[in-house]
């Protein structure tokens, strides 16, 4: 398969930010979910990002230059997990790409670990061997197969099988729409 | 070929026209190369830019021409619509600003081509807008969409609202959605979405969710068929669990047996929710997840079931892999962390407590670096339970050299966390020795943490004080800049309460301070201690040495030395002791002489509370460190109490000397410890209330606190703190009040307003000073910062109720409400009146009359130390009479009170008796009033 030999190259890292008084992040909720997914390339671009909890674009901005700094300041072999602020930082290196989720502290670090994978895996399978390209590209398609993914932070459907079928379906409707849109348009 | 080959030549795909062409496997979507054609060249002319100003005028030459098609005359077509709102939602993720388009997004909801709906929804989901004009025609879209049939749309509308999750979209649909979701007819993959889009309502607005009739169906979810609906489902059950636990019980035995037929299915049984050989592992976490909410299940067949699933859970833990890959032990070791933190969370079944220590053991050793910091961090739970608590210990050799040896911060974090969690009485030594050493290598980031956790570590277990003074001045040695007041402030508190350390502590900072540096705490410390107990006349030539440089640092740090103490404190503070003033007063002036003279004369901060600062400190923390934190209080309670404790009383007999209140130790400290009982009640009940609830009740703790003395903290949550400083000359005040934000937050809209109730009115005038400040505080206090306030105040004529003083404020948008008593007093107006014994009976005789006359016979509530007595009477304002009464045991005052219109005599007589520890108190007083007045705050005195 070629994604178990791409992730042979992953790379895990961490750094643990105790910065304990920095309660910026006061409106975590109480319970256990993700609060935001970032994915970001080597050289700190932001490529996708999905947040779960309301925050104004100042307070996003500020969270995802601080997050993106920290994360890629880790040195290779570190573990996958840190402690940033009151939040905990999963993240996992897939090539030129980082993906990196936001929980409470309490969350499953592991389970959260393999919804980063889980992710990779729908993405992999939807593009055909994905690249950082399609996902700049496509930054639709990367948000309409999180949602059926994720909702609300929360896994919805956790069967690969079901969320690219859900996928498909879609793209079906467009393509007939498309096909419809191309006889329909006047020639240019 | 590599997924996610960043080394592929990037132009070739976007401009090869085909590319679907290099991907033979391809899905539909993406080979739809006339899709969005103008998107794709947009994103690339962005990616060809050579600088951020070529970027930045790509982008605007962008939005002109977006613009100018959105407000052109021709109609647009759906196509180009979707078009140009999919480039600016590009656009706003590259991190622009996007001030429209969002009209043109809400007009493609409504469009019956799937695709545009989508980006519709999508560009709604990621720039939402409380434009509550918008918000109404977004929630018509989804109002059609959700009562389409049509499972796409409904799904997309559903996703909408989980995504946006808006007061307004609950409003909207709040009662809609678990219809939807208990419907027979209605799709699995609709019920998963409303399943949680319920449950992002449920968050933002959970009054508006009522489950009600739907509680059961909700919770039978459980059962579908569709392990997908369950997945989704058990995330709200969860949530809903948390909050009304009692209705949704009957989900504990569901969830057992749903977890049970997980656990004991061959890998191959759940098909698509097999992931990697492990059957279903999201849904088996969130089932342990939701167990987690109840106690152990009562019926004795299903918690049988459960135990054999938590065994199933640790037995498979020890079976050799069915995949090398790291998916698979990954996902294995997620059901099997989360079943742990089960067993920790029922601490009732020690066997398994004991089996889970174990198989923590074996991964403490793992080669993952993940595996490592999880078993740290979960041990460090199981720690404080008593079941396992000695298994936990026994690994203390490796969870030391994990400290030693981790390269990564975060896991030695974490052996730092288990090693606090772990100690107790047996191996206190061996860690804090350990912890000592650490830190001296130790990551800047953590340092702060690891010296409030040796210092409390220190303080729990000390069997003999000397090795506390050790540590803690090893402590300072080794990690000064890293140990804060509150640190340093309770070694001095805990010198000052015990005896018995006081001369090892006296000698040993000698010692300590003859090194050739020292760190400017350790002189605090020093000058503290030796101030207090040492051989004075030896050590002033030795602090001077360390006072110079000291001083010229504190003098670059004007304000912080205004708050606080400065090194000047100590010296006044030897001085007085020394009884040789005029000499080092002089001295001290030359050398700091830019410190105004004010600071010098600054009190010393108090130590109020009777809990340990350093444990609020690190409480205030919060991280998973601090689990332990209520356990050290039980700790202190059954014994290892350093602090003298209740019984003793700080006011010991060790230090009678008077002068030590010149800096306000111990004036400060009896009563704090007096009122420890009621009067920590009352504050606790604000800080817990903190910034959810406002509270508006009359908090009077601080008030009789003050009717001795005129300057110190009133109020102290853990939001704010109030301190004042007052003043009284014949009958006029002033009184000073400090406001001190103690977070990190604003505090916005600060109001202060003070009210004289009732018929008070007439009897004192009290009001901010208009001529120090416009206007009366500040509406804005910074995080840290403190503000200041001056009062007025007149007294007309004698009076009973005291003035309130109402704080409002908000902190993180919650409104803080809060009243307290001030502490003006009519004994405040008192001027002391010398007068022989002669002179006084001939007044006592004359104030004959029964109404002039209070009496109060009442149990001591503190020591009977003569000093203490002394220095009360004195605060209160009278002349205290030597000589006077026959009794030398008694004590006899007297004074006037000045106030506008006439001046009040008044004589006072305390007769001690000390077998019995009572007193009388009697008070004869010119006016009637005053006497009862005066006689019921000073009964409260002593």
């Amino acid at each position: 398969m070629l994604i178990s030999s791409l992730f042979m190259r992953m790379s895990l890292t961490t750094h643990s930010f105790l910065s304990s008084f920095h309660s910026h992040l006061c409106f975590v909720i109480s319970s256990f979910q993700m609060q935001f997914m970032l994915l970001f390339s080597r050289q700190g671009k932001l490529r996708l990002q999905k947040w779960y909890v309301p925050l104004s674009d100042k307070e996003k901005k500020k969270i995802t230059r601080e997050l993106v700094q920290t994360v890629l300041a880790r040195k290779p072999k570190m573990c996958s997990f840190l402690e940033w602020r009151d939040l905990k930082i999963v993240y996992k290196r897939y090539a030129s790409l980082y993906f990196c989720c936001a929980t409470e502290g309490q969350d499953n670090e592991l389970i959260t670990l393999e919804i980063i994978h889980r992710y990779v895996e729908l993405l992999d399978k939807y593009f055909g061997s994905v690249c950082e390209l399609d996902i700049i590209f496509n930054f639709e398609k990367a948000y309409f197969i999180l949602d059926e993914f994720l909702l609300g932070g929360e896994a919805q459907e956790t069967s690969k099988k079901n969320v690219l079928k859900a996928i498909e379906q879609a793209d079906l409707l467009q393509e007939n729409i498309d096909f419809q849109t191309s006889l329909f348009a006047a020639p240019s | 070929r590599p997924m996610l080959s960043a080394t592929r030549p990037q132009p070739q795909r976007v401009f090869s026209g085909t590319p679907g062409g290099q991907k033979p496997a391809k899905m539909p979507a993406v080979s739809k190369g006339d899709g969005m054609r103008g998107l794709a060249v947009f994103i690339s002319d962005i990616r060809n830019c050579k600088s951020k100003e070529a970027e930045i005028k790509r982008i605007n030459k962008e939005l002109a021409n977006i613009r100018s098609k959105f407000k052109g005359d021709k109609a647009l077509d759906g196509y180009s619509k979707k078009k140009y709102v999919c480039k600016l939602l590009f656009i706003f993720l590259l991190g622009h600003d996007i001030d429209f388009g969002h009209m043109e997004a809400v007009n493609l909801l409504s469009s019956n081509k799937y695709t545009e709906k989508q980006i519709g929804y999508l560009f709604i989901s990621v720039l939402v807008n409380s434009n509550s004009e918008l918000i109404r025609l977004i929630n018509n879209a989804i109002k059609n969409d959700l009562s389409s049939r049509n499972p796409t749309f409904m799904c997309l509308a559903l996703h909408c609202i989980a995504n946006v999750g808006s007061r307004e979209m609950a409003e909207a649909f709040a009662s809609e959605i678990p219809r939807i979701l208990v419907a027979g007819d209605t799709m699995d993959s609709v019920k998963q979405s409303a399943a949680l889009c319920l449950l992002r309502l449920y968050k933002t607005s959970p009054d508006l969710v009522l489950m009600g009739e739907w509680t059961s169906r909700v919770v039978h979810l459980l059962n579908d068929q569709h392990m997908g609906v369950v997945t989704a489902a058990i995330s709200l059950i969860t949530c809903l669990s948390q909050k009304n636990p009692d209705e949704f019980k009957t989900c504990v035995s569901l969830a057992v047996s749903r977890l049970s037929r997980i656990v004991s299915s061959a890998s191959t049984d759940l098909q698509d929710y097999t992931y990697y050989f492990v059957p279903a592992p999201w849904l088996s976490c969130k089932l342990l997840r939701l167990l987690q909410c109840y106690p152990p299940p009562e019926d004795g067949a299903v918690k049988g079931r459960l135990v054999e699933c938590l065994e199933t859970i640790l037995n498979k833990a020890q079976e050799p892999p069915k995949s090398k890959k790291v998916q698979h032990s990954n996902a294995k070791n997620a059901i099997l962390f989360e079943a742990i933190s089960l067993i920790i969370h029922y601490d009732s079944e020690p066997n398994l407590l004991v089996r889970a220590c174990n198989q923590l053991g074996q991964f403490l050793q793992h080669r993952e670096t993940n595996l490592r910091y999880l078993a740290l961090e979960s041990m460090c739970t199981l720690a404080s339970s008593e079941f396992s608590h000695e298994a936990v210990k026994t690994h203390i050799e490796t969870v030391i050299n994990a400290l030693k040896t981790e390269r990564d911060v975060s896991v030695r974090q974490r052996a730092a966390d288990l090693l606090y969690a772990m100690c107790d009485r047996s191996n206190a030594k061996q860690i804090v020795a350990e912890m000592l050493s650490y830190l001296e290598t130790a990551d800047y980031s953590i340092r702060e943490e690891m010296v409030l956790k040796v210092a409390i570590l220190a303080e729990k277990y000390a069997v003999d004080y000397s090795w506390y003074v050790d540590t803690i001045l090893n402590l300072i040695r080794i990690a000064g800049d890293y140990v804060s007041e509150e640190v340093w402030y309770r070694v001095i508190q805990i010198v000052i309460n015990r005896d018995d350390v006081q001369g090892y502590a006296a000698k040993t900072v000698f010692e300590a301070l003859q090194a050739p540096a020292c760190h400017e705490n350790m002189v605090k410390v020093g000058g503290y201690i030796l101030g207090e107990f040492g051989n004075l006349i030896a050590v002033v030539t030795v602090l001077f040495c360390h006072l110079a440089p000291c001083s010229s640092t504190f003098s670059q740090r004007p304000r912080r030395l205004s708050k606080r103490c400065c090194a000047m404190s100590w010296l006044v503070h030897l001085q007085q002791t020394v009884h040789n003033s005029d000499q080092y007063y002089v001295q001290t002036s030359e050398v700091v002489s830019p410190v105004p003279q004010a600071t010098v004369l600054e009190e010393m901060p108090p130590f109020p509370e009777r809990e340990s600062s350093i444990l609020a400190k690190l409480k205030k923390k919060k991280g998973p460190g601090a689990v332990s934190v209520t356990e050290l209080e039980d700790g202190k309670r059954e014994g290892g109490e350093l602090n003298g404790g209740g019984e003793r009383g700080p006011e010991t007999a060790s230090t009678p000397s008077p002068s030590a209140d010149l800096l306000g130790i111990r004036s400060v400290a009896p009563v704090g410890a007096s009122l420890s009982s009621a009067g920590s009640l009352l504050v606790d009940v604000f800080s817990e209330a903190g910034p959810a609830a406002p509270s508006a009740a009359v908090n009077d703790d601080g008030f009789l606190r003050f009717v001795c003395k005129n300057n110190g903290v009133l109020f102290e949550n853990q939001l704010l703190q109030i301190g004042i400083k007052s003043e009284y000359r014949q009958n006029l005040g002033r009184m000073y009040l400090f406001y001190g934000n103690k977070t990190s937050v604003q505090f916005a809209s600060f109001t202060t307003t003070v009210s004289c109730p009732g018929e008070l009115q007439s009897h004192i005038l009290c009001r901010p000073q208009l001529n120090v400040q416009s206007k009366p505080v500040e509406p804005l206090v910074e995080g840290g910062a403190q503000i200041q306030q001056v009062l007025n105040i007149e007294c007309i004529t004698d009076f009973s109720e005291a003035p309130l003083l109402n704080i409002k404020f908000r902190y993180g948008g919650a409104l803080q409400n809060l009243t307290l008593k001030l502490p003006v007093t009519i004994n405040k107006f008192f001027q002391p009146t010398e007068m022989a014994s002669q002179d006084f009976f001939q007044r006592w005789k004359q104030l004959s009359q029964p109404q002039q006359e209070a009496q109060k016979i009442f149990k001591a509530s503190h020591g009977m130390d003569t000093e203490v007595i002394k220095a009360k009477l004195l605060g209160l304002g009278m002349a205290l009479l030597d000589n006077v009464d026959p009794n030398p045991e008694n004590y006899v005052c007297a004074g006037v009170i000045q106030t506008k219109g006439q001046q009040v005599g008044c004589l006072l007589r305390l007769e001690p008796n000390a077998q019995a520890q009572m007193y009388r108190l009697t008070l004869r007083c010119s006016k009637d009033l005053v006497s009862r007045r005066l006689c019921e705050l000073l009964a409260q005195q002593f």
